[in-house]
């Protein structure tokens, strides 16, 4: 039994409570909607940049790459350039398709026992549900940047077209909205219902998950069921991008605050967890260095400088002695 | 070996990217739109439905119309005691005759762009 989803869902649902209470019940809308969102910023940007400068502090004196495939080698064997490679262009490409096409999640196998023999098997749905996830948020934001944009641009509308394309009722379906939240629950549900990665899984794996189905639950609601008023929304937020602060008359619905809030404790929650895995994909080593360790030297930086004593200066110093005492020299 | 430079350059493009919103409203003026009633909205004070209804639900109420005019032949919307035409170009376009100074206003700035018009045609537009 993990407890630890039930500690994340009850520290969800206590944030929502908090929101919901403090912006409606309590009238705190200039907190929740003005201070909370600035804060949350400034808190990501330092902490953003805290952690990469950590990470930039580590020397990576040697090249660590996985190797996937056949390195560099004689002209006649044929190298895997993706997978092992060995030029900029080679790990610009293992890069760009690591993180557009998540390979290595791609590649996730399970080992098990088939009767007496052991075997590997193919297991696509982690990066299926991720890959449906993460496609999904980046659909999400970008959409999101009709709030925060004026004018529109037409990529926000093109987006818009693609992902209203069923024209399913009114105001009509997003599927990356439908698709956010299936992909967070299956992911969520794979680490409650798989008893080994269940075994594994901390408050800290739930909790950014939980999260998330919070925002996409509360945006869901707004959108489809309880509904905001959006123009008052979009003067909120337009207001917070060009400095000219204030609560739209009339002020906003809690559930918009919760939601809100719910993104505040999201992005103060990236630089602290394990979604700063947003800049790690960048510089792991492991993916981003090319193979060339049979082709260039590298020196580790903080070797000491060892003092060198060669045979010929040894012998220099001694060769009068050597010669005195019948031992070869290499020069008269 | 350091790769600060680079990591230094992938942050700057990444907080250009995070502060998009700043940088592209910067210096323009943010009022919400207010939609502009004819005078003969004006006039009737009240639509079908109160001001914040019709402000949030509206779509749902034309939604409903369609369906129910096209699927079960019912034309009549009756709200309030009242009985109303189902009809966006009929019944809402008799008051709220221009579309620009109307609907454009809010669907533009929220960047809603509803497919009425595919079918319905709307009053032309006198400046």
């Amino acid at each position: 039994m993990n407890v630890n989803y039930l500690y994340s869902l009850l520290a969800v649902v206590v944030l929502g409570l908090v929101a919901y209470v403090g912006a409606g019940a309590a009238g705190l809308q200039g907190v929740f909607g003005i201070f909370l969102p600035y804060l949350a910023v400034v808190i990501f940007v330092a902490g953003f940049v805290y952690r990469v400068m950590d990470w930039a502090k580590s020397p990576v004196p040697f090249r660590i790459p996985t190797t996937s495939g056949q390195q560099q080698s004689l002209d006649w064997i044929k190298q895997n350039k993706l997978d092992n490679p060995s030029t900029l262009l080679g790990v610009l490409g293992r890069m760009f398709l690591e993180i557009v096409t998540f390979r290595s999640l791609f590649k996730n196998s399970r080992v098990e026992l088939v009767g007496d023999r052991i075997s590997y098997k193919w297991v696509v749905w982690l990066w299926l549900f991720a890959i449906l996830f993460h496609y999904s948020f980046l659909a999400v934001v970008v959409r999101h940047l009709r709030f925060f944009l004026e004018p529109v641009p037409f990529f926000v509308q093109a987006i818009e077209q693609i992902d209203g394309i069923l024209q399913v009722g009114l105001p009509g379906v997003f599927i990356s909205g439908v698709t956010l939240l299936a992909g967070a629950v299956l992911l969520l549900l794979r680490r409650i219902l798989l008893p080994k990665l269940n075994y594994i899984s901390k408050a800290a794996d739930y909790f950014p998950l939980l999260l998330i189905i919070g925002i996409a639950l509360t945006g869901i609601m707004m959108r489809y069921f309880t509904k905001v008023d959006v123009v008052k929304v979009k003067e909120l937020t337009m207001g917070l991008t060009t400095f000219h602060l204030g609560i739209p008359e009339g002020g906003l619905s809690a559930l918009f605050y919760v939601h809100l809030f719910f993104v505040c404790i999201l992005i103060v929650y990236i630089p602290f967890s394990k979604l700063m895995h947003m800049a790690g994909v960048f510089l792991s080593p492991t993916r981003n260095l090319a193979n060339n360790s049979r082709m260039k030297r590298h020196i580790n930086p903080w070797n000491p400088k060892v003092k060198f004593h060669t045979y010929d200066e040894y012998e220099d110093d001694f060769r009068e002695k050597m010669i005195e005492a019948g031992l070869p020299v290499e020069k008269e | 070996m350091s790769d600060k430079p680079k990591i230094i350059i992938g942050l700057v493009v990444f907080f250009a990217l995070f502060t998009f919103p700043f940088w592209y409203n910067h210096g323009k003026a943010t009022s919400a739109p207010e939609p502009l009633l004819s005078a003969k909205a004006k006039e009737a004070k009240q639509c079908v439905r109160d001001v914040e209804y019709m402000r949030t639900e509206h779509m749902q109420l034309l939604d409903g119309w369609r369906d129910r005019t096209v699927r079960d032949a019912q034309r009549v919307y009756e709200i309030n005691g009242k009985e109303y035409v189902a009809s966006l170009s009929n019944t809402c376009m008799e008051c709220h005759d221009n579309k620009a100074d109307f609907c454009d206003r809010c669907h533009e700035y929220t960047s809603v762009n509803p497919y009425c018009w595919d079918c319905h045609t709307y009053p032309e537009e006198k400046k």
